[in-house]
């Protein structure tokens, strides 16, 4: 019983509702760009260094730089307590969000040099990947690396035959299909795709809608997020202005 | 011919910023007849060329820039030097002694050695290789005292003012030296620590508000009231 007879889901959404978003960019002082990401009970932190010298000195590409990913789970992420080295699994996923990343960028302009991201996934409850992909973005956006357009993502899928958008972690496990998506909103170009679980072509093809258009939510968040520290700054300076007016009238 | 920012409207990656036949400055690209911001700044529009003045970057040399750096390693002939680009720069040996280079009786530490902090230029840079520095001008070499402030490098421009504004004013309110590297790092050395501490927190508030209308005013009108309090 995933889904009420009101057609609600566990937390109370309708299927094609986002869980509470929280987007924070510029979070930590020692990375050249960071950003966090709340999307209900999954908490991501991403921190994004470069581009910078790569070292070994063998792995540079002389034609663009190298983007590096690390996907990793704190060991608290989950209720039984996961081991921090690298599974297979976040070795995947590391490749999977750096693939997602790497047409946002110009990569071409910064040959032999290395771009390093960090995701720590801080508390784990499904759509990990799309949080960090969300989160990845925005702070290389913070970090004053050139991109073609932010990468926001999502994940659609299918519960007790219901299609529905943003699963959490039971839904992920218990539904019948998850279809996690990264796209470029602003272009309209899809940067990662993939399907686990059984649908028809017609559902598929409704999830896929389903999540761009969680996906665009997603990216007036990031969007967002991004002003907010340049537009608080404005308003601070305005406000202290005004006051000193009024102090000399 | 199509606009959909105003001049200095705050602009993210990926942001339409016009359609037609714009030429394009610095932090845009085009897709056809699209252009995109590709990083976060200000919209800025000049005689038909769109650009975007970023918030938020870091340095790429170019030849006859100015820049402060750290030594972070001694080689045969040549420094390694780090001036917050992606690449180490190089400074050669007989770009710092100003004469040819002697293996034999030249010994490169005794000129200058790792955690020394020096004012360089730029000679070359290509993006293949690593940039290279040279010290044979007036004003360079090594830095013997002072303190370094640090800022994104995109907001060089804004310290320096229009036509050197609001740097000659923040010289001559605080008495100061100011050495500014192109790669946003500062040199500056006051008489007093008074000074110094308010030069500083001038030029983090030039950093911090860089996208606020009015800064040159606004931060003379700080250091007049900050020394006007102390006296």
């Amino acid at each position: 019983m995933l889904i009420d007879d009101e057609g609600k889901r566990l937390d109370g959404r309708r299927p094609a509702e986002l869980r509470p978003l929280h987007i924070e960019v510029d979070v930590l002082a020692n990375a050249d760009g960071s950003a966090y990401v709340e999307q209900g009970n999954t908490k991501v932190l991403a921190a994004v260094y470069g581009p910078k010298e790569i070292h070994p000195r063998h792995l540079g590409l002389p034609d663009r730089a190298v983007l590096r990913c690390r996907y990793h789970m704190a060991p608290f992420s989950v209720k039984q307590r996961k081991s921090p080295a690298p599974s297979r699994r976040e070795i995947e996923l590391s490749k999977v969000i750096r693939e997602a990343l790497e047409p946002a960028l110009f990569l071409q302009q910064y040959p032999r040099t290395a771009i390093d991201v960090f995701i720590e996934v801080l508390q784990a409850d499904g759509g990990t990947r799309c949080a960090s992909i969300t989160a990845a973005a925005l702070a290389l956006a913070d970090a004053g690396i050139p991109m073609r357009d932010l990468v926001a993502a999502c994940a659609a899928g299918k519960v007790d035959g219901v299609l529905v958008l943003d699963l959490t972690d039971m839904e992920d496990k218990y539904g019948e299909a998850d279809v996690p998506l990264a796209m470029m909103p602003g272009l309209g170009k899809i940067t990662l795709l993939q399907m686990d679980g059984m649908l028809t072509p017609t559902e598929l093809k409704e999830c896929i809608m389903l999540a761009i258009e969680g996906c665009r939510q997603i990216y007036a968040a990031q969007k967002e997020a991004l002003r907010e520290r340049f537009v608080r700054i404005r308003k601070e300076v305005e406000e202290a202005e005004a006051a000193e007016g009024g102090a000399e009238g | 011919m199509t606009l959909f920012f105003n001049r200095r409207d705050l602009v993210v990656p990926g942001a339409l910023l016009a359609e037609g036949d714009y030429e394009l400055g610095e932090n845009v690209y085009r897709i056809d007849d699209k252009i995109y911001a590709t990083r976060v700044g200000l919209f800025e529009l000049k005689d038909d060329k769109v650009s975007v003045i970023a918030l938020n970057s870091f340095y790429v040399p170019r030849p006859g820039d100015v820049v402060i750096g750290d030594v972070v390693d001694v080689g045969v002939g040549s420094w390694a030097v780090d001036i917050r680009a992606p690449r180490l720069a190089i400074l050669r040996a007989v770009d710092a002694l100003g004469r040819p280079f002697r293996p034999d009786k030249d010994e490169l530490t005794r000129f200058l050695t790792v955690g020394d902090t020096i004012i360089a230029k730029v000679k070359a840079y290509d993006r293949t290789r690593s940039p290279l520095l040279t010290l044979n001008e007036p004003g360079l070499g090594k830095v013997t005292s002072g303190r370094i402030v640090r800022i994104t490098p995109s907001k060089v421009p804004r310290l320096i003012g229009r036509r050197g504004s609001m740097i000659s004013m923040l010289k001559r309110e605080t008495g100061c030296k100011i050495v500014i590297g192109m790669n946003g790092v500062v040199l500056v050395r006051c008489r007093s620590p008074e000074d110094e501490e308010l030069l500083v927190e001038a030029i983090e508030k030039i950093e911090r508000e860089s996208h606020v209308e009015g800064l040159t005013d606004r931060v003379a009108r700080m250091i007049r009231r900050r020394k006007g309090l102390g006296a």
